[in-house]
């Protein structure tokens, strides 16, 4: 910020490739149905209502949108979050008091950027800065809980709406789950050494001192970063909603998973717990089971279990939590998911 | 000059070793890396966000990899 204040303002290269990238990425997503629609039932000329045309046609159109959402929306979010950290967030939420400090670590989590396998020094980090235990786990709730790989394939499957159920009551857990987890003063069952680390005197900001350009080129590294990981668990999970899509029956699991069916939502979020960081492959997979009749409130508790109960990071917390602790936090954290899953079974 | 990778052995702090490799012989240099993965070193610098990158005991990065281009600046300057 401060480098791009001091020099004199120009439209220099990075903002023209930024403009004309835009500008490409809004042509290329209006035109792809269309592009596909002309392409398989047109040139190909697949009958768009037997079940090889369909499958086709939904795989790749799904393929094609997911990537060009990922792709722009991926790079919005870090060239945005390369603005906050975690040394940021830390410093903000010093000193606050449980509640409002629950609601900003959790609105934090969400966009401070921070990977999984960080998350025992910024827990130690947070705790010798003075931050609450409780506020300090709704931040550790709230970033993996709302994935953005997540919101942004629902928001592109299913609409905003859906979307914004999702962000919104990811937060309330995680606003939620730290409280409670504040009140039942658990330090107890921290490991002693935390409490004894003293941090070093000097402390880098990452997210200072960076321009502009530098920040595209992180949002470029990041965006060729999750797809490289993400694109096989993409492809196979479209391909197997394709082929939902294409064969199994209307309502095939509106009477086996249905909104009635009270054992839905456990067994999704206990399916959920294994798929760790697979969001773009289960999501594809679980849009064509929400076409055939499978309840929102399940979808979404199944999301969040993909998303937020995650064995390796229950394994990496382990280095700074007692097992005591772990089990409190999947039972808080499990049981929020849970009464989502049933809320909106009931009310949607 | 000696070059300390911190991080807990994730993707992220091998992917900011092989960029600093990287960078040191684009410039020429050689250096002497290390890695840090005990979590009291690594807390020791004041980090809280991995991988970060001390050169000659001086924390210069943390929580980002940078490409190996803009680790040059970083390393060229000591």
């Amino acid at each position: 910020m401060k480098a791009t204040a001091i020099k004199p303002y120009q439209f220099s290269k990075e903002w023209l490739y930024l403009t004309i990238s835009a500008i490409a990425w809004i042509f290329l997503y209006k035109t792809i149905l269309p592009f596909w629609d002309w392409f398989i039932y047109g040139l190909i000329g697949l009958d768009a209502t037997s079940q090889v045309g369909s499958s086709v046609h939904f795989f790749v159109y799904d393929v094609s949108k997911l990537f060009l959402l990922l792709a722009g929306i991926i790079f919005v979010v870090t060239v945005i979050r390369s603005f906050s950290s975690v040394e940021k967030t830390r410093a903000m939420l010093g000193g606050k008091h449980e509640g409002i400090g629950n609601l900003l670590a959790s609105g934090l989590g969400v966009i401070t950027p921070f990977c999984s396998c960080s998350a025992v020094p910024a827990f130690i980090g947070f705790v010798a800065a003075g931050v609450p235990l409780g506020v300090t786990l709704s931040f550790l709730i709230a970033s993996p809980m709302v994935n953005e790989i997540a919101l942004i394939m629902l928001f592109g499957m299913f609409g905003w709406k859906i979307a914004a159920l999702y962000l919104i009551s990811g937060l309330t857990i995680a606003v939620l789950a730290g409280f409670i987890l504040g009140k039942l003063k658990l330090e107890r069952f921290v490991e002693p050494f935390v409490f004894e680390t003293k941090l070093g005197n000097k402390i880098i900001d990452p997210s200072k001192g960076l321009e502009w350009s530098e920040r595209f080129e992180m949002g470029l590294e990041e965006v060729k970063l999750i797809i490289g990981k993400v694109w096989p668990y993409l492809l196979i999970g479209v391909a197997l909603g394709a082929l939902i899509h294409g064969w199994v029956p209307e309502s095939f699991f509106l009477k086996y998973a249905g909104p009635d069916n009270p054992f839905a939502v456990p067994v999704a979020v206990l399916l959920g717990i294994p798929l760790y960081s697979n969001a773009a492959g289960v999501l594809p997979l679980v849009e064509a089971l929400y076409a055939k009749g499978l309840a929102m409130g399940t979808m979404l508790a199944f999301m969040m279990a993909v998303v937020a109960l995650s064995l390796p990071e229950m394994i990496i917390l382990r280095r700074v939590l007692k097992p005591q602790l772990i089990v409190i936090y999947v039972a808080v954290v499990g049981t929020g998911i849970l009464a989502v899953g049933f809320l909106f079974n009931i009310i949607l | 000059m000696i070059i300390k990778v911190l991080g807990s052995g994730c993707k992220n702090c091998n992917l900011l070793e092989q960029n600093v490799i990287k960078a040191l012989s684009n410039l020429g240099q050689t250096a002497e890396i290390e890695k840090l993965t005990d979590y009291s070193d690594i807390l020791a610098y004041g980090v809280s966000s991995t991988p970060a990158l001390v050169v000659d005991e001086k924390l210069v990065l943390s929580g980002r990899v940078p490409s190996p281009k803009q680790l040059e600046k970083f390393l060229s300057a000591s």
